[in-house]
């Protein structure tokens, strides 16, 4: 599935909830699924800066594709960075450094893209981006 | 006369004066609690009408900023209609009337802080322009041999300057210790003093607790050895009235916008001789006597540390706040927010796993707090779905946060136009949080 149609699935499943409590309790859900770095990885090169709560993130090249593993303190933003991840991993570094992000408003999140917000959903896209520019340069 | 200093509500004053009557004893204070009138009060708030998220706005982060009463925002609009100019230079009226209005803003914060003089009262962009100030200036005065002092409860702007200071100057920093209850050890203190203190810096009252600091006991054991003693008011000047020359204190510094007043303007209080002995912080226009290429001398007091054009609207307002809550009288205050404490605090006790950091007996309108093993962003963002604000974080004192071994908490702060009502708020939030995240 290309990024596009992840995101257009993600947009779809959160489109059913009513409210702002359910479509966070969906996302905290989404949370517990998300693929988990290994406590290895958990180093304090790999926390991603700008977050009130601790974020780390892993890349690991496979084949041509990108992996991301990560993990959060806090249960909301281990929620997102699933989300993010979810769209980006096992898929081509080019590709991640092309896809818009926009489907974040169209899920009801939009205010966790202000950059003034202390999740650092914008630190956790441009992170992710950047392993993808770093891998591009391997292939 | 200026419009500017009319503007006051009357009916504020009215309820200000019918309740100073009763304030001579405990019972005309509890008598006071009753008739201090939130709902009044409140209209003065065009912000608290807000809603967020669709709910109505529950401001809890009075620590972080107080809200602005619409009296402060009149006296802004007021200044740029009608006296806006450059002060202190200029012959025409107009420049005369606002240097008139910002010298009586001088005037009336000096009459409020007790001040001997009111050229001990140096205009700032807040407090930490304040502590930066007195810190440079003590940079030529002291060398590796000597000593500071801070607390465990300081904000990182009380913590961060000193330590620049001791790296220019080789100057050693030590710390007075804390306890779980979030008090200062005052044992250990009397044990860092030595000949070799030439300052100490304690907070008056702390921001992620709400401590209240000993600080006459504080300030006279300083004196004892020969130590200056500046004192970061920011948090205490919302809810208590500090006498300076009571306190003998050296330098106090705090930020109008903790009471009610703009953001960017704040007072260093320094005594009249260590004013003088401090060199300038900052070089530029109003600053100086003569200027030559060989050799400037300076202004005296306070236009010494007063370089360029300052923030002339925010320092005047900042006079119209502290009439403001003068209006209102800071012993209701206290006694309301005192209130307030005792009913939160016994409320959010009720929630299961929720623990509460800093249970000093002394403290202000503040509680930090955890739900148990429930990180404070997540509840915080939960809280701000339901309209209510409240700070998450380390709240720039990560030795604490250290202290107790936790990434953050949730901070409630609340101040006197907060009611029971938005406690009760506040409360079924946690709880809602609670169950969403656990």
């Amino acid at each position: 599935m290309s990024i596009t149609d992840i995101q257009n699935e993600i947009i779809e499943e959160f489109s059913m909830f009513e409210d702002w409590e359910e479509r966070y309790q969906y996302m905290i859900d989404l949370g517990k699924d998300l693929p988990m770095i290994k406590e290895a990885y958990k180093t304090d090169s790999n926390i991603i800066k700008g977050c009130q709560s601790k974020v780390w993130v892993h890349a690991e090249l496979k084949d041509d594709k990108i992996e991301f593993t990560a993990d959060s303190d806090a249960i909301i933003t281990k929620g997102i960075i699933a989300i993010l991840i979810r769209s980006f991993s096992n898929q081509h570094p080019k590709d991640i450094i092309d896809a818009n992000t926009d489907f974040i408003d169209q899920i009801g999140l939009k205010e966790h893209l202000s950059p003034t917000r202390a999740n650092g959903l914008v630190s956790m896209i441009k992170q992710l981006k950047l392993y993808a520019i770093a891998y591009q340069t391997q292939l | 006369m200026f419009k500017l200093f009319t503007c006051s509500s009357n009916r504020v004053k009215a309820v200000a004066r019918a309740l100073s009557y009763k304030t001579n004893s405990i019972s005309g204070v509890l008598q006071l609690q009753v008739m201090l009138n939130v709902n009044n009060i409140r209209k003065d708030f065009p912000i608290l009408n807000r809603k967020v998220n669709g709910k109505p706005l529950v401001y809890l982060d009075n620590a972080a900023t107080s809200q602005t009463p619409k009296q402060v925002i009149d006296a802004i609009v007021d200044y740029y209609s009608n006296y806006n100019a450059n002060i202190h230079r200029g012959v025409h009226t107009l420049s005369q009337e606002a240097t008139d209005l910002y010298e009586a803003s001088r005037i009336k914060i000096q009459k409020h802080f007790n001040a001997k003089h009111a050229h001990e009262i140096i205009f700032t962009s807040g407090t930490t322009h304040g502590i930066n100030l007195v810190a440079n200036g003590f940079a030529s005065l002291l060398n590796k041999n000597d000593e500071i002092i801070v607390s465990a409860l300081e904000h990182h702007s009380n913590i961060v300057p000193w330590q620049m200071l001791c790296e220019r100057t080789g100057a050693t920093l030590k710390v007075i210790p804390m306890n779980l209850e979030g008090e200062l050890l005052m044992d250990v203190y009397d044990t860092l003093l030595t000949a070799h203190t030439k300052l100490v810096f304690v907070n008056h009252i702390s921001n992620a607790l709400g401590t209240i600091n000993p600080i006459e006991y504080i300030i006279e054991k300083a004196h004892n050895v020969g130590a200056a003693v500046l004192i970061d008011g920011a948090q205490s000047c919302p809810h208590i009235k500090p006498n300076v020359q009571e306190l003998d204190v050296d330098f106090y510094v705090t930020s109008a916008h903790k009471m009610c007043g703009p953001t960017g303007v704040g007072m260093l209080y320094g005594k009249e001789a260590w004013l003088n002995k401090l060199p300038p912080y900052q070089g530029g226009g109003e600053m100086i006597d003569q200027v030559s290429f060989k050799k400037t001398t300076y202004a005296a007091l306070p236009h010494k540390f007063e370089a360029g054009t300052p923030d002339i609207a925010g320092g005047i307002v900042f006079g119209t706040a502290i009439d403001y809550m003068n209006s209102i009288g800071f012993e209701h205050i206290a006694a309301y927010e005192n209130e307030l404490l005792g009913y939160a605090t016994k409320a959010l006790q009720t929630i299961e796993g929720l623990k509460i950091y800093g249970t000093a007996s002394n403290k202000t309108s503040v509680i930090s707090f955890n739900l148990e093993g429930i990180h404070p962003y997540d509840v915080g963002t939960i809280l701000d779905k339901l309209g209510i604000a409240v700070r998450t974080g380390h709240h720039c004192t990560q030795p604490i946060m250290d202290f107790y071994k936790i990434p953050g908490t949730v901070r409630a702060s609340f101040a006197f136009y907060n009611t029971k009502e938005e406690i009760d708020i506040l409360v079924s939030g946690v709880k809602k949080a609670k169950m969403m995240l656990s």
